[in-house]
């Protein structure tokens, strides 16, 4: 049976992808402007067996989502860019311990308190390093409401999968408008759960280095091992090895590194014969798909690359196009953290940088005109 | 209607105006066949200072959501008309309440002056459903949806206590700009 459009908040949505994946445990403090998440999931997760908590504050709510999925539940905190960097500290833990988890941090104007009510796209590199030390970090950015559904639910999937915490990024814009959008039927997405553990309890490691990823017992089913922030043995329990130490941290980032083709995705518009390509996400995705479309009704080619997944950021495919297009446009509510990357990996092409810091959006008409000039 | 239509809600926290927003996005989208987007704007506080809601409406999906040129708006406090009256377009639609708003901008806009407070408190003795004579008013100003669409859309969001409250508020606003609109 198709099903009946809603009108939703893109922070609702965010809730009903979390409940579509499977979520069971949400610890967080509430912020704007990802507070609704928060809101939602208190009243849906008890009617599906779920629990909500609101603890003292961001750092005890990472650390508390951290401990439910060491327990076997899926878990989520969400939050804006100040209790961002309050979580950094467990989201660093939560990588080395490799815990799955998700996070989604709905950007404001930054720095610090900012403008708790406007947007920004000011937390991309904070995504990727804000927490010390090397580390994988996976990020996912959707654009439109139905969207968010879908990325929480490839988020949850990801950190399942690779055991590892994963951000769902996007800005106030999406996080508070609404669109139409349906609520997908059971089988619709893939919702991959946690790989069951079924050797012998003496016979189980979580840090198994036989393993690429080795599977995570739920802490508490007989299955004894140690969690720690530490460098660890494959028990859990602390080393000085500097052998394992260093196989352990090569590791984490191999489990991502050599899986970044089916962690990727990138939606292209216009790219086949695009001259002057705009590459964004969030809701200036947006802006440059309007002013793409405007500017292919005056006969200029231009194309779109939008990338849904900017950590492992799209180094290939930004090097592939930057061969064959004049320009590449970078618009960013922020003053240049993706045109950085973007300028890292052209060989060719020009990279230009659209930035915004005054907690308007970027407007398609300052994208058209970029467009225009570049191509 | 391959043309975005574009209406902004401007007033001050607290009159409803991101509500009258989200019906008139429902009306359009859910009970209506158009797509819609609903975005909005407002300071940190939750009563007073100037916000806003836009919904944009068209036959296409809709990408950037928000307003740039503006068929229609709103404006239920001279602060809101101020600040927000400079994007209407040429022929576009300035409806303001007459009480609040007394220096009307210039504009090659049509200017629709009406006491919607006021008529909100003295024919139903609410001042609070101002934002739903509002969506009557513009629902008859503009067509953009239909009276069943707008009324479906009323009658989902508001409190179950109040449907009827809402009903005469909607139907006040559909006389009201008729009046206006045969002046």
């Amino acid at each position: 049976m198709a099903q009946k459009k809603k009108l939703l908040q893109g922070n609702e949505a965010c809730v009903e992808g979390a409940l579509y994946a499977g979520c069971k445990f949400y610890a967080g403090y509430p912020i704007t402007p990802s507070t609704e998440i928060a809101e939602g999931l208190s009243v849906r997760l008890p009617k599906v067996g779920g629990k909500f908590i609101q603890m003292e504050d961001e750092i005890a709510s990472i650390a508390a989502a951290i401990g439910g999925s060491v327990a076997g539940l899926k878990s989520l905190t969400a939050t804006s860019g100040p209790g961002f960097s309050l979580k950094q500290e467990c989201l660093g833990y939560a990588c080395i311990a490799e815990i799955p988890l998700v996070i989604v941090n709905v950007m404001r104007g930054g720095p610090s308190t900012g403008y708790p009510t406007g947007p920004s796209q000011a937390d991309i590199m904070q995504a990727k390093w804000g927490t010390h030390g090397d580390h994988p970090v996976i990020a996912v950015t959707p654009s439109y409401v139905q969207e968010i559904l879908s990325e929480t639910v490839r988020a949850f999937n990801l950190a399942e999968k690779f055991r590892t915490p994963v951000i769902v990024l996007y800005d106030e814009i999406i996080g508070h408008m609404r669109e139409p959008i349906t609520i997908p039927v059971p089988g619709e997405l893939e919702v991959i759960d946690r790989e069951k553990v079924t050797c012998e309890a003496d016979e189980y490691f979580p840090y198994d280095e036989r393993y690429e990823i080795a599977p995570l017992a739920p802490f508490g089913s007989g299955y004894r091992f140690h969690v720690t922030g530490l460098n660890h043995k494959k028990d859990g329990f602390p080393t000085n090895d500097s052998k394992q130490i260093d196989a352990n941290n090569r590791r984490i980032m191999r489990k991502i590194e050599n899986h970044k083709e089916e962690i990727w995705k990138n939606e292209e518009t216009f790219l086949d014969d695009a001259e002057v390509v705009v590459f964004t996400l969030g809701s200036t995705a947006r802006s440059a798909r309007f002013a793409v479309n405007k500017a292919r009704e005056e006969g200029i080619k231009a194309g779109l690359l939008r990338p849904l997944t900017i950590w492992p950021f799209p180094d290939k495919a930004i090097t592939e196009l930057s061969k064959r297009v004049k320009a590449i446009i970078v618009p960013e509510m922020n003053l240049g953290q993706m045109t950085l990357e973007v300028e890292r990996c052209s060989k060719k092409a020009d990279v230009v940088g659209i930035h915004r810091v005054d907690g308007e959006p970027i407007t398609p008409a300052q994208i058209l005109d970029a467009i225009k000039k570049h191509k | 209607m391959s043309e975005r239509y574009e209406i902004r809600f401007s007033g001050s926290g607290g009159q409803g105006m991101i509500l009258a927003g989200i019906i008139m996005a429902e009306a359009a989208s859910i009970y209506g066949t158009k797509n819609a987007a609903q975005s909005q704007s407002y300071g940190p506080e939750s009563r007073g200072g100037a916000s806003k809601a836009e919904v944009i409406i068209s036959d296409q999906p809709i990408d950037y959501p928000k307003a740039t040129s503006i068929s229609c708006m709103l404006a239920m406090t001279q602060e809101a008309c101020d600040k927000y009256h400079g994007d209407i377009k040429d022929g576009g639609i300035l409806l303001v309440d007459a009480e609040e708003v007394k220096k009307i901008p210039d504009g090659k806009f049509r200017v629709f002056s009406f006491p919607i407070i006021g008529t909100a408190r003295d024919e139903l003795g609410k001042t609070i459903a101002a934002n739903i004579v509002s969506l009557g008013m513009i629902t008859e100003l503009t067509g953009i949806v239909t009276h069943e669409a707008i009324e479906k859309a009323v009658l989902a969001r508001v409190p179950a206590a109040f449907l009827d409250l809402n009903k005469k508020a909607l139907q006040l606003g559909f006389e009201k700009a008729k009046g206006l609109k045969n002046k």
